[in-house]
């Protein structure tokens, strides 16, 4: 017992050993990232640029109508040349699923790409260090000394000029964010006549303070603490998946450069810690794989130009799988790996549900509901009545021409409609049928019948609904 | 809570220690305790904006004003806004013209439901199909007492209906009663009963349901030789019929068809109307103040009989 009761102590002790050089970030230091040219550098301008289109989609005309518009009152998604009606919505379940799917295998085979190079949060926080650093300076002492600085002209012009533009730009998310859901000239309109409606100025108001707050002050802690993604994410690795790692083999015993050489007994890191003064989460990349990285590739460039300038091997730091730097071995072939193939059946199949939904778009809708009560009428002659509302959505551009007639049902005769029936585009007419059918002709309480909308003005439009005549049993 | 700085994390510990686990004193994250006090703080704003603290008689009002009742009416207020176009025009408008507005109409279908379910369902049932046997006019068949057309049908909202049919228990013999039902049910299905027509005849029941056993609209007796039954095409309650009669004073066992007047002001300003044009006048140089007392009971509004009658003409049935 006693014996146990030591080991565990000594076990303890271990723990304490192991986190004692272990550092979590919890706000308390603001980390200022050194901004260093590279390849990765500009992979991230390219992912942060797609932002692009989404953040003016809604300035620019498509089609004749706005390029991004979520039109919720006329119940329409237009994306560019994509028009999208809520009957079609299940098409955005598929989109939706492909986008999961996808973020799961681009994990497993390259880590938190979306993170380190596409994440809204990462991407708005990014915009706003470069502006930070342009004023405050690029490296946490130069930050440190113009936060110490007495307050002088220079000073605060700067650091009104940073909140200034900080504000502009979480103003301007707000704006476009508005814009996808309202036409964007008319909003521009409202929002300087101060006549917007509360509900604009609402999401405008939301999204500045979110913006600043989350991009200007809470950085890396939103993907620390409040991101479940980056949680998600971090589990969906294994031994194949490669990400920036440092090579602690090729690295270790890490030492100084001293006189200018090289010293042959030490490991090829030269502990200058670019790679840490470049992580945008603050994090010690040598440390191993770990919460904080959004594997963004930053300390990848950082230490390739180190190497440079050292006359050694760049990728000491470098996309790399554990089985490469632990087990000596090859990462397997990502067609190779279960998990791989699964996510790229499942990504398969939803394209290819989106594709046949794109290719199979009806330019109309066509429902016929059977009035639930009552049923069906006996009529004074002892015929039946059955009584339907038809619903046609007019998904085209232009004003559709409706005939209805019935078919499939001998005996039947249609009544209460009024010739033709004019559809306006986007819209949906429900008018009142009443199929009368003599009592000799129904043999059964159900039987089928065939509801024809002809467009007259478009025949090929014309379209069939299968419902049910209704009689006594 | 002691200082102990013996753990390497050089955070100080609250003293306490179980089989060798020190509990350590580490600080809050500080955007969490922030996140803290500016939720204490809205809680502050919350009270002082809003109502809030309950009082002896009554409760703090809040800067703002705002109680549940308020918002209810001014979203109502909005929801009447948005119907006021339809509804302005639908007062000018006769019934003729909604039935032939596809606007207009979808407009009265859709906002009668509610006005119908609370007025109407409870006797003739949702979609215009009363309970079996419960012995209310079906309004979803083409059958009508009292004419189908949306003028006869605004008329029969408007004054409301009274059947009449006197009980004929002392009148007749169970032989002369037996022969008529049989005359009755034989008419319902198209065969033809030379007996019981002359008795048809000679008893009088020809007075009110006409000369060819139809029915006459005018009075509201019912067609007795169609295949739809106002109360049962069950021998037994046929008998019943003839013997105790519909809406018979004396008779405790008579059957009641009452239809309530839903507005005495709308009943009056029709029959004028349909007298003028009777007349060749133009309706619409009647003399409302002449016509019309002032004091006319309206249980419901002109407008809100129009969009009924244009429902119910609409379940199926109208002419």
């Amino acid at each position: 017992m006693s014996e146990k009761k030591d080991n565990l102590v000594i076990n303890v002790d271990e723990i304490y050993a192991e986190t004692s050089n272990w550092h979590v970030n919890a706000g308390g230091i603001k980390v200022v990232a050194k901004r260093m040219a590279g390849r990765f550098r500009r992979l991230k301008w390219f992912g942060m640029s797609v932002w692009l289109i989404l953040f003016l989609g809604p300035y620019f005309r498509w089609n004749d109508s706005q390029a991004i518009l979520f039109d919720i009152p006329n119940q329409q998604f237009n994306f560019f040349d994509i028009t999208v009606f809520p009957q079609d919505i299940w098409m955005l379940s598929l989109t939706l699923l492909f986008f999961a799917i996808l973020l799961a295998a681009v994990t497993s085979v390259a880590g938190r790409v979306f993170c380190g190079y596409f994440c809204f949060q990462t991407v708005w926080t990014d915009v706003y260090t470069f502006i930070e650093t342009k004023l405050e300076g690029d490296t946490p002492q130069k930050a440190n000394k113009f936060k110490n600085a007495a307050w002088s002209i220079n000073k605060v012009s700067r650091v009104l000029t940073k909140h200034s533009l900080w504000l502009i730009i979480a103003a301007l998310t707000g704006v476009s964010f508005t814009a996808w859901f309202t036409d964007a000239y008319q909003l521009w309109h409202d929002y300087l006549t101060l006549q917007a409606s509360l509900t604009a100025w609402l999401v405008l108001g939301t999204f500045t303070v979110g913006t600043y707050v989350f991009a200007g002050f809470m950085r890396e802690q939103v993907c620390f603490w409040l991101c479940p993604y980056a949680r998600l994410q971090g589990v969906m690795y294994d031994q194949d998946t490669v990400l920036p790692s440092y090579d602690a083999e090729r690295g270790e015993p890490r030492g100084k450069i001293k006189k200018g050489h090289l010293d042959t007994q030490k490991g090829s890191c030269i502990d200058c810690k670019v790679c840490v003064a470049v992580c945008p989460t603050g994090i010690d990349i040598r440390q191993g794989q770990q919460e904080g990285c959004i594997t963004c590739g930053m300390c990848i460039d950082a230490c390739d130009s180190i190497m440079e300038k050292t006359n050694q091997p760049t990728g000491l730091i470098r996309y790399a799988s554990y089985k490469e730097l632990h087990h000596n071995k090859n990462a397997v072939s990502i067609f190779k790996r279960p998990r791989v193939i699964i996510y790229s059946l499942i990504l398969m199949a939803a394209l290819a549900g989106i594709g046949y939904g794109f290719s199979n778009l009806s330019p109309t809708e066509f429902k016929v509901v059977h009035e639930r009560q009552p049923l069906f009428v006996r009529l004074s002659d002892g015929s039946i009545q059955n009584k339907y509302t038809l619903k046609l959505l007019n998904k085209t551009k232009q004003p559709l021409i409706i005939h209805y007639s019935i078919q499939g049902l001998d005996g039947a005769s249609l009544h209460g409609l009024r010739g033709e029936l004019t559809i306006e585009p986007g819209k949906v007419v429900p008018v009142t049928a009443l199929v009368r059918v003599p009592a000799d002709k129904l043999s059964k309480d159900l039987v089928p019948i065939v509801f024809i909308g002809t467009v007259t003005s478009m025949p090929h439009l014309s379209i069939k609904y299968n419902s049910m005549f209704m009689g006594p049993k | 809570m002691a200082e102990n700085k013996s753990n390497p994390n050089e955070v100080s510990d609250t003293g306490h220690e179980w089989d060798g686990i020190k509990e350590l004193d580490n600080p809050c994250p500080r955007w969490w305790l922030n996140s803290l006090y500016l939720s204490g703080l809205i809680v502050v704003v919350y009270f002082v904006l809003y109502p809030s603290l309950p009082l002896v008689n009554d409760s703090t009002k809040g800067l703002l004003g705002w109680t549940q009742i308020k918002e209810y009416k001014e979203d109502l207020a909005k929801v009447e806004a948005k119907r006021a176009p339809f509804e302005n025009q639908l007062a000018v408008m006769t019934v003729e013209e909604i039935l032939a507005d596809q606007k207009m109409l979808n407009y009265s279908i859709g906002s009668s439901k509610v006005l119908y379910g609370d007025n109407c369902a409870a006797c003739h049932g949702m979609g215009g199909n009363p309970a079996a046997g419960s012995g209310y006019p079906i309004l979803a068949d083409d059958d009508w007492l009292y004419g189908g057309s949306i003028y006869d049908i605004e008329m029969s909202i408007a004054n409301g209906r009274i059947g009449m049919m006197p009980a004929h228990s002392a009148l007749l013999n169970t032989e002369e009663v037996d022969q008529l039902v049989q005359f009755v049910v034989d008419s319902s299905n198209g065969v033809s009963n030379e007996a019981g027509l002359a008795l048809y005849n000679t008893k009088g029941c020809v007075a009110c349901h006409g000369a060819d056993a139809k029915g006459v609209q005018a009075m509201g007796s019912a067609n007795l030789t169609d295949k739809i039954w106002r109360f049962s095409g069950d021998e037994e309650q046929i008998r019943h019929t003839i013997l105790h009669g519909v809406n018979a004073v004396a008779d405790a066992e008579t059957r009641v068809a009452v239809m309530p007047q839903w507005s005495e002001k709308l009943a009056i300003m029709l029959e004028a109307r349909a007298y003028a044009i009777e007349e060749g006048e133009d309706p619409n140089d009647i003399d409302w103040d002449d016509e019309l007392e002032g004091d006319e009971a309206e249980r419901l509004t002109e407008t809100e009989i129009k969009k009924l009658a244009v429902y119910v003409h609409q379940f199926g049935g109208g002419q």
